[in-house]
């Protein structure tokens, strides 16, 4: 009998995977079960793209019909999956059908954090393509618009509002923008430049409460000022969707725990992208959980080999990308586990960091500025990092002697 | 990639402008070209934008006769445009090159 897998969610991870499986040979049948009514699509875009596009923006399918069908994989669109039942081999959807599974992957990604005070039913989230167009909608010149929660979110969507025409505040608890993930030099460049675009920026401030009005909100902060709006977009992190692992007794520890291969503690369920956290033997085999892009890519198609057997462990760098107005930030591998910093000038008050270890090995680089400008030397740096490289200090720092010249040297 | 359409041979840049293993970008009459110098010191052109996202493949990586895209490491064989697999599915459109007295000249149609 031909084998089965089943893949639960159909968002960048599952797709990915789904087209892997054909990709590497593999001829059983590929069920893809997405709750969303959509053909899969990359989300990057909906916090850029499609909120500035002209006119009637459209998600940017990463499959069509015709591919589908050349691959003879079968999308269950607008299906969720209610169960595993693991000792069966099934998962039951909302359609009352229960699918048999050889292996399953789990690809069920995150939803938003929501705010949890009183008077924040009315905020706006972004996860979906609808979620897109509700906030797109409220995207109008002159509206004043409060973004709660200074993250690669929050940040993208203020620059989205700005650059159509809105008033923007962003409001953080935290003493700055970006968190633990970005290093503070970096995330300073990123507040100069939303300030020099006009965002009001207030860190450091919790919200009290938040008073709905006849058309928009008042915003209570702890120190007692009061900010208002005419709407309030929520980017505040994202929660692992677990649910369906956890009631089917598989082991969560910040999102399904998966193992080096991308295997949960049931050896016939696998896990990949925004919902799965894995040991990262780069750095000492810290569990992480990624939610990223690349990542999703990355793990579909190394979860898909594993799912057809391979054993090797998944060591892709963490790598990641945020667009604010023209300039990108970029980050390769995990800084906070530097000790070190060095800076490299790129031009046009424009730098990167590299992050190193105690022993001189190179964990990590950032930049902020143009793609033009930084994209190319992120891009070495993360060969570096994957090689587990020692660069002398004096080539990183010195910006006339070719990045690239260490990766032959290495 | 040749083509029996009458081309217009357009002056790019010096060919010492680009390093070997390296692209830069060429703009003209509207439209954007990446020119590639190929390890072994053949040039070669294509469109300068990558088909997925339309971003300048001109400030990418050339890593022998691959360019990688800057934002999302698409990658194309910049000799014939062929993508090579996920996130890029639609090949890169091509131009004939020539070197004469130390220009490329690019082929356009």
């Amino acid at each position: 009998m031909s084998e089965r897998i089943v893949i639960i969610g159909a968002g960048e991870a599952g797709a990915r995977a789904a087209m892997a499986l054909r990709e590497n040979g593999f001829t059983g049948s590929v069920t893809l079960i997405g709750d969303e009514p959509h053909l899969p699509y990359e989300r990057p875009p909906l916090s850029k793209a499609v909120l500035n596009a002209v006119d009637d923006p459209a998600p940017a399918f990463i499959l069509s019909e015709a591919t589908l069908t050349e691959h003879d994989i079968t999308l269950m669109r607008g299906t969720v999956a209610t169960a595993i039942d693991r000792a069966a081999h099934s998962v039951a959807t909302s359609d009352g059908a229960s699918l048999p599974y050889d292996r399953l992957l789990l690809a069920t990604g995150a939803r938003p954090r929501r705010l949890a005070l009183p008077g924040a039913d009315g905020a706006l989230y972004l996860r979906s393509f609808s979620d897109a167009l509700a906030l797109r909608s409220h995207l109008v010149p002159e509206r004043r618009i409060v973004l709660v929660g200074g993250g690669f979110i929050g940040l993208e969507l203020a620059a989205a509002a700005r650059m159509r025409g809105c008033t923007v505040t962003v409001i953080e608890m935290a003493p700055r923008l970006l968190g633990r993930a970005v290093p503070e030099a970096i995330a300073a460049e990123v507040a100069r430049r939303h300030e020099a675009e006009g965002v009001r920026l207030i860190l450091g401030a919790g919200i009290e409460a938040i008073e709905a009005g006849a058309s928009g909100a008042t915003i209570r902060l702890a120190n007692g000022e009061m900010v208002e709006c005419d709407g309030i977009i929520a980017g505040i992190g994202a929660i692992p969707e677990t649910a369906l692992a956890e009631a089917a007794g598989l082991a969560i520890d910040n999102g399904i725990q998966a193992d080096e291969r991308l295997r949960t503690n049931d050896a016939d369920i696998f896990a990949a992208g925004d919902c799965c956290s894995f040991p990262l033997a780069l750095y000492g085999g810290r569990r992480v959980r990624l939610e990223a892009w690349r990542n999703a890519q990355d793990q579909g198609n190394h979860v898909a080999r594993a799912l057809l057997g391979a054993t090797e462990a998944y060591a892709a760098v963490p790598w990641f990308w945020s667009d604010q107005y023209d300039a990108t930030l970029q980050i390769a591998g995990l800084p906070d586990e530097g000790t070190q910093t060095v800076r490299r000038d790129l031009g046009e008050d424009c730098h990167m960091l590299f992050h190193l270890a105690p022993d001189g090995r190179l964990i990590a680089a950032s930049a902020f500025g143009p793609n033009s400008r930084i994209a190319r030397d992120v891009r070495i740096a993360e060969m570096l990092i994957g090689r587990e490289a020692r660069p002398p200090h004096e080539v990183l720092d010195n910006e006339s002697v070719p990045l690239r010249s260490l990766l032959s040297a290495i | 990639m040749t083509s029996t359409i009458a081309v217009t041979w357009v002056d790019a840049c010096a060919a010492d402008e680009i390093d070997e293993e390296d692209v830069i970008r060429f703009d003209h009459a509207g439209r954007t070209f990446a020119i590639f110098r190929s390890p072994d010191d053949a040039f070669f052109a294509t469109d300068g934008l990558c088909t997925h996202e339309k971003v300048h493949l001109a400030d990418g990586l050339v890593m022998e006769n691959i360019i990688e895209c800057p934002k999302h490491n698409g990658r194309f064989d910049y000799r014939t445009g062929a993508a090579k697999g996920a996130p890029v599915c639609v090949d890169l459109k091509t131009y004939p090159v020539r070197v004469e007295k130390g220009r490329v000249l690019i082929g356009l149609d």
